[in-house]
C-alpha cells in the first residue's frame, strides 16, 4: 500500500512544475536515449498501476465479502477440498503472472539498455568530461593540441550530431546525469569509459552529479547547450582563440592582479603566463552563463564575491579565499568580464 | 536520576563546546613574513662554538584543523606533491621524516616556502599570500606528526597510500641539519 502510495505520489510529484521541466526531466526527453528511458518509465508504470488496482479491487471484495459475526462462537468451517484446489489455483496463477511480467520488465530493461548505447552513426562529436570535487573539466580533443577547446562546467553541442562522451574523474566517482538527454552514467578515477547520445531539440539541459562524492555534491551542476550545428562550430572558433587582449585600464591592471596573485596558480588563461590545470580553464570565463559548476550566475557581483571567499559560496571547495583590495578585486572583475 | 542526567547534559555540552575553536576559521591578519623572514634562523652554522638554537616560533594556522586541511588542499593544488610526493620526497627531500635541512619551526617551513632554497626549491613569493605560506607550513609540519591529532588531517579522499597525518607517529626533528639525509 506503501509503495503504491508512493508510486503514485511519485508520478504526482514528477507533474509538479518544481524546475522547469523543459531543463531538467526524465519525461522531457530531448534525445532518443532519454526517449527509450521514459518508454519504460511509462510501461513500467502502467504495469505498477494495473497492479495497484487489482489490489485494492481484491482488498475491497474480500472485505465485502466477510461476514464477521460479531459475537457467540466462532462458526465451524468444514473442510472443503474444491475450494481448496481452486484457491492453490488462484495463488498459482498469481505467482505464475507475476514472475512472467518481472521477466518482461526485466528484458525490456536489458533492451531499452542496448538501444541506449547502440552508437548508429559516424563521425561523432568526441568531448571529454572529467569530474573533479566539484566541477566538471570538458574538452574536445583534438588530434593537433593547439586545436583543443577546454572549458567547465558548460557543454556545447550540435543538434543532431552523435555525441561521444568519454568519462574520467580526477579524485572520487562522480556521475555525470542530465535525465532529458540519456541515463546516469558513473565517472571512475583512472578508468575511462565511454557513451553516446543525439539531442534533437536546441536548448539548455541541466545536468547534476548523481554519485555523493563529498561536502559540494549538490553544488555540482552542468548544463548542456544544444545549439545548431553553424551556432556550434561559431562557438568552438572563439574558444579556439588566445585570451582576449584587455582593452580598459581597468581590465589591463585586472590581468596584472590576476598574474601576481595566486589565481595563476591554480588556473589558465590562454595567452597569459597564468598555465595550471587545477581549476577550471578561464580563458574564456565570460561566455559562460554560470559559475561555480552552475551555483552562480555570470555577473559580476556574484564574481567578486566568488573571488574573495568561495569557501562562504560552497564551503570545502578547492578555491581557495583572495584576500584582495577592493580595487584589485575590481580590476580582476573586470578583466574576467572581458574573456569572451 | 535527575542529578546524573544534568550532569551528562552539562558534560555533553563541554565535550560539545571544547571542539568548536579547532574548527575556527582565521579572519585575523596573519603573522607578519617580513618579521619572520628577518628572524628566522636556516643554518646549523654559527659564528662562535655554540649553536644559538633558533627559538621555537608559533603558527596559530596550527592549532585550526581548517587551516590545516586547507594546507593539505594547497600542498596538492601548488604541487608540492610533484617534488616532495605525499611527503615521501622525490625530486625534493622527504617531509615527513626526522631530518629537516633548514628546521622545522613553523617559521623556518614559511621562510623555505617563500624565499625558495638554493638546491631546487622554488620560490612562492609573490604568487601565494602569505596567510596559505603559514598554512601550508603547517600542514607540512602534520606531516611529520609535530601536530595534535585533533588538528591533523584525517584519511583523505584520494588512495591512501600511507597513514594519515592524524595517526602519524611524531619524528622527532634533528634541529637544523643543513644536508639532506644520507642514504643508509
Ligand atoms: C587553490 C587553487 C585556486 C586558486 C588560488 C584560485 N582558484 Fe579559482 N577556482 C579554483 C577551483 C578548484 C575552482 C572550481 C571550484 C568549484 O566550482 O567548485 C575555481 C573556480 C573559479 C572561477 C569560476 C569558474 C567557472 O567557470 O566556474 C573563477 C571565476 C575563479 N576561480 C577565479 C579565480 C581568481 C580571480 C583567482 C585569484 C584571485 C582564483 N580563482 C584563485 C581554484 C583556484
Ligand atoms: C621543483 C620541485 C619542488 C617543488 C615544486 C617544491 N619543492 Fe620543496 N624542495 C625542493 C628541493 C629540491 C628541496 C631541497 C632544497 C635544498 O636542499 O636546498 C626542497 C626543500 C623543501 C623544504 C625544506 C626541507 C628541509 O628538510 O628543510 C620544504 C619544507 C619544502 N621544500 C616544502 C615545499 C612546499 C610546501 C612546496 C609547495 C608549496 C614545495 N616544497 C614545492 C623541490 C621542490
Ligand atoms: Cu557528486
Amino acid at each position: 500500500m506503501t509503495a503504491a502510495l508512493s508510486l503514485v505520489a511519485s508520478h504526482v510529484l514528477a507533474q509538479a512544475k518544481v524546475l522547469d521541466p523543459g531543463r531538467h526531466h526524465v519525461l522531457h526527453p530531448a534525445a532518443p536515449q532519454a526517449g527509450h528511458i521514459e518508454w519504460l518509465y511509462w510501461f513500467i508504470f502502467w504495469i505498477l498501476f494495473a497492479v495497484f488496482v487489482l489490489m485494492i479491487a481484491a482488498f475491497a471484495g474480500a472485505g465485502a465479502k466477510a461476514r464477521v459475526v460479531a459475537s457467540g462462537p466462532l462458526p465451524i468451517v468444514e473442510k472443503d477440498e474444491e475450494a481448496d484446489h481452486r484457491a492453490g489455483w488462484a495463488v498459482g496463477s498469481a505467482m505464475a503472472i507475476t514472475v512472467a511480467t518481472l521477466f518482461v520488465v526485466l528484458v525490456l530493461s536489458v533492451v531499452t539498455g542496448k538501444r541506449v548505447e547502440g552508437l548508429t552513426s559516424k563521425n561523432p562529436v568526441t568531448i571529454q568530461v572529467t569530474g573533479h570535487q566539484w566541477w566538471w573539466e570538458v574538452s574536445y580533443p583534438n588530434s593537433q593540441a593547439d586545436q583543443t577547446v577546454t572549458t567547465a562546467n558548460e557543454i556545447h553541442v550540435p543538434v543532431g550530431s552523435p555525441i561521444v562522451i568519454l568519462t574520467n574523474s580526477k579524485d572520487v566517482i562522480h556521475s555525470f546525469w542530465a535525465p532529458n538527454v540519456t541515463g546516469k552514467r558513473d565517472l571512475l578515477p583512472g578508468y575511462s569509459s565511454a557513451f553516446w547520445f543525439e539531442i534533437d531539440q536546441p536548448g539548455i539541459y541541466h545536468g547534476q552529479c548523481a554519485e555523493f562524492c563529498g561536502l559540494q555534491h549538490a553544488h555540482m551542476g552542468f548544463s548542456i547547450i544544444a545549439e545548431s550545428v553553424d551556432e556550434f562550430q561559431a562557438w568552438q572558433q572563439q574558444q579556439l582563440k588566445n585570451a582576449a587582449e584587455p582593452s580598459t585600464s581597468e581590465a589591463i591592471r585586472g590581468r596584472e592582479v590576476f598574474l601576481t596573485h595566486a589565481c595563476l596558480m591554480c588556473h589558465t588563461i590562454r595567452g597569459t603566463d597564468a598555465g595550471s590545470r587545477f581549476g577550471p580553464d578561464l580563458t574564456h570565463v565570460a561566455s559562460r552563463n554560470m559559475i561555480a559548476s552552475e551555483t552562480l550566475p555570470n555577473t559580476a557581483g556574484a564574481l567578486a564575491g566568488w573571488i574573495v571567499d568561495p569557501q562562504r559560496i560552497k564551503p570545502g571547495t578547492q578555491m581557495s579565499p583572495n584576500p584582495l583590495s577592493p580595487d584589485d578585486l575590481q580590476a580582476v572583475v573586470a578583466y574576467l568580464q572581458a574573456l569572451h | 536520576m535527575q542529578v546524573r542526567l544534568q550532569l551528562m547534559v552539562v558534560l555533553s555540552a563541554i565535550t560539545v563546546l571544547g571542539s568548536c575553536s579547532r574548527e575556527d576559521r582565521i579572519l585575523r591578519q596573519p603573522p607578519s613574513a617580513s618579521n619572520t623572514l628577518n628572524t628566522v634562523q636556516i643554518s646549523g652554522l654559527n659564528p662562535g662554538a655554540n649553536l644559538i638554537p633558533t627559538p621555537p616560533s608559533s603558527n596559530m594556522y596550527q592549532e585550526s584543523a581548517y587551516s590545516v586541511s586547507e594546507g593539505q588542499k594547497l600542498f596538492e593544488a601548488y604541487n608540492c606533491v610533484g617534488c616532495h610526493a605525499h611527503g615521501g620526497g622525490g625530486i625534493g627531500p622527504p617531509l615527513m621524516d626526522s631530518n629537516w635541512i633548514y628546521g622545522s619551526e613553523p617559521g623556518n617551513i614559511f621562510a623555505t616556502i617563500m624565499q625558495g632554497r638554493p638546491n631546487g626549491m622554488p620560490s612562492f613569493r609573490n604568487r601565494i599570500p602569505e596567510y596559505q605560506a603559514w598554512e601550508i607550513a603547517a600542514y607540512v609540519r602534520s606531516m611529520a606528526g609535530l601536530l595534535p591529532k585533533g588538528v591533523s588531517p584525517n584519511r583523505t579522499d584520494e588512495m591512501n597510500i600511507k597513514p594519515a597525518e592524524s595517526s602519524t607517529p611524531k619524528q622527532t626533528p634533528t634541529g637544523i641539519t643543513g644536508v639532506p639525509e644520507q642514504p643508509k
